[in-house]
């Protein structure tokens, strides 16, 4: 699963966050995505990059093309070095905040995406990577 | 004191004085700046400099014998981003103190080679620091300007208008944060309390990305607006976003949606007890009257 094409961008402020939604809507449009895919991508990257700054302290996106198969799929990794996540199970829940949100960025995200998977350690940071498959 | 700090106290006036000659039509700009300006800057700065190589260090300017050259070249930064000039422009200035300053230098000492290019290094290296600290100077106050902006297009790009008597409507365009949902809530409370409003549409056809920080913000305003005693309507949701939405797992039900503005306008007048009525029609029992007449 080589990626094709690779991206990493900053995620760090409010308007990173901004600029990361449209640097994914751009990608997903060219891939072709349907308008409701690229809805649901940018609206999950907006989720994810929202908790690297809200939660993580800052971070960075890598967003790819990757292949499997005949299938062409849009990848997207966030990553930050904050507090982590105590209990991720907890987090995964819906409804589930520590910051009075709606806390539905994390389960959200993983029902806007075709695969979703949550790395975090307390103290060292969390990664979160997610990809949409055409 | 060095040789080259000695030739600054100097030949202060004459360097001066062949700077403003020199100054290339590549950073001259007639249009933006006056000569006697541009005089007086290139005065108070290489005082202000001459002043500073006396005691503080020539390899870089971060020290305190360098506060006051630091100032005046942000403040000059800060005046020519404002009128207009690009940063390249900026930079020139400072870097056209190069040439003077080396000829001088060269005609001082020219019986010691050696020395002449360690001071002319010296010399250089000095000039580039200061050039690189109107450049830093000049973006900082460029994100000044762009956030300053920024916050003017928060209030202008959150009207609300009378649609009719008791009707409101607010057409969001762009992203909903917490800054501008604040901007947004205010004015529309305000709003229905002048007019004495009984219902608020907001549209959000002109916002991109409905997640759960904009469902929040929109919530909280549709709150609000019924402890003021206003229903609120939300219109201009889009098909992919209504998905979206639903898939997120974000519980509208508590909400009167329309997709379209035109909808929700006329759900609005029928919930304030009025209805919109074609001409023709309302034209048309009148036919049937005069004809019963015949
Ligand atoms: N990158 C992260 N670093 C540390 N903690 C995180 C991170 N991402 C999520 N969390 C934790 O998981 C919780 C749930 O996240 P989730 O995105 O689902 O909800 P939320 O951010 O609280 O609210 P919202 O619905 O507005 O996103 C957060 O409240 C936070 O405690
Ligand atoms: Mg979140």
């Amino acid at each position: 699963m080589a990626p094709q094409k690779t991206e990493t961008l900053p995620i760090k402020t409010a308007s990173d966050i901004v600029a990361a939604r449209q640097a994914v809507r751009l990608w997903a449009a060219e891939m072709k995505f349907s308008l409701v895919d690229q809805t649901k991508i940018v609206t999950a990257t907006s989720e994810l990059a929202r908790n690297t700054v809200q939660h993580g302290g800052g971070g960075h996106m890598v967003m790819s093309i990757v292949e499997s198969g005949i299938h062409q799929g849009l990848h997207l990794v966030f990553e930050d070095k904050g507090p982590g996540i105590a209990d991720v199970e907890a987090a995964m829940r819906d409804g589930f905040t520590t910051a009075g949100g709606m806390g539905l960025g994390l389960s959200g995200s993983k029902r806007l995406m075709s695969q979703f998977t949550i790395e975090t350690k307390v103290g060292e940071g969390t990664r979160v990577a997610v990809t949409r498959w055409k | 004191m060095s040789k080259l700090a000695e030739i600054f106290q100097k030949h202060q006036d004459d360097i001066v004085a062949d700077w403003s000659k020199g100054m290339s039509s590549a950073n001259r700009r007639k249009d933006l700046i006056s000569d006697a300006d541009l005089k007086a800057q290139s005065t108070e700065l290489f005082a202000a400099i001459a002043k500073a190589s006396k005691t503080g260090s020539l390899s870089d300017i971060e020290g305190s014998d360098w506060r006051e050259v630091r100032e005046i070249l942000s403040s000059i930064s800060a005046s020519r981003a404002k009128q207009g000039f690009t940063p390249t422009e900026t930079a020139s200035f400072v870097l056209s103190l190069k040439q003077p300053v080396n000829s001088r230098l060269r005609k001082e000492m020219a019986k010691d080679p050696e020395g002449l290019i360690d001071e002319t290094t010296t010399a250089n290296g000095l000039i580039d620091k200061m050039a690189l600290h109107t450049s830093e100077a000049f973006l900082t106050t460029r994100e000044q300007l762009i956030a300053r902006q920024q916050e003017d297009m928060l209030e202008l790009s959150t009207p609300v208008v009378k649609l009719w008597d008791g009707i409101l409507a607010l057409p969001v365009i762009g992203t909903l944060d917490s800054a501008r949902t604040q901007v947004v809530m205010e004015s529309l409370l305000k709003t229905i309390v002048e007019t004495n409003s009984k219902i608020a549409i907001i549209d959000i056809t002109g916002v991109p990305t409905v997640d759960t920080l904009v469902a929040q913000h929109l919530l909280k305003t549709i709150t609000a607006a019924r402890l003021m005693g206003a229903e609120c309507i939300i219109s201009g949701i889009r098909p992919q976003i209504a998905q979206t939405i639903v898939h997120l797992g974000i519980n509208l039900n508590d909400i009167i949606t329309k997709s379209k503005m035109a909808d929700a306008f006329a759900l609005a007048l029928q919930r304030t007890g009025k209805i919109v009525v074609s001409m023709n029609k309302a034209a048309a029992p009148k036919k049937t009257e005069h004809g019963k007449d015949n």
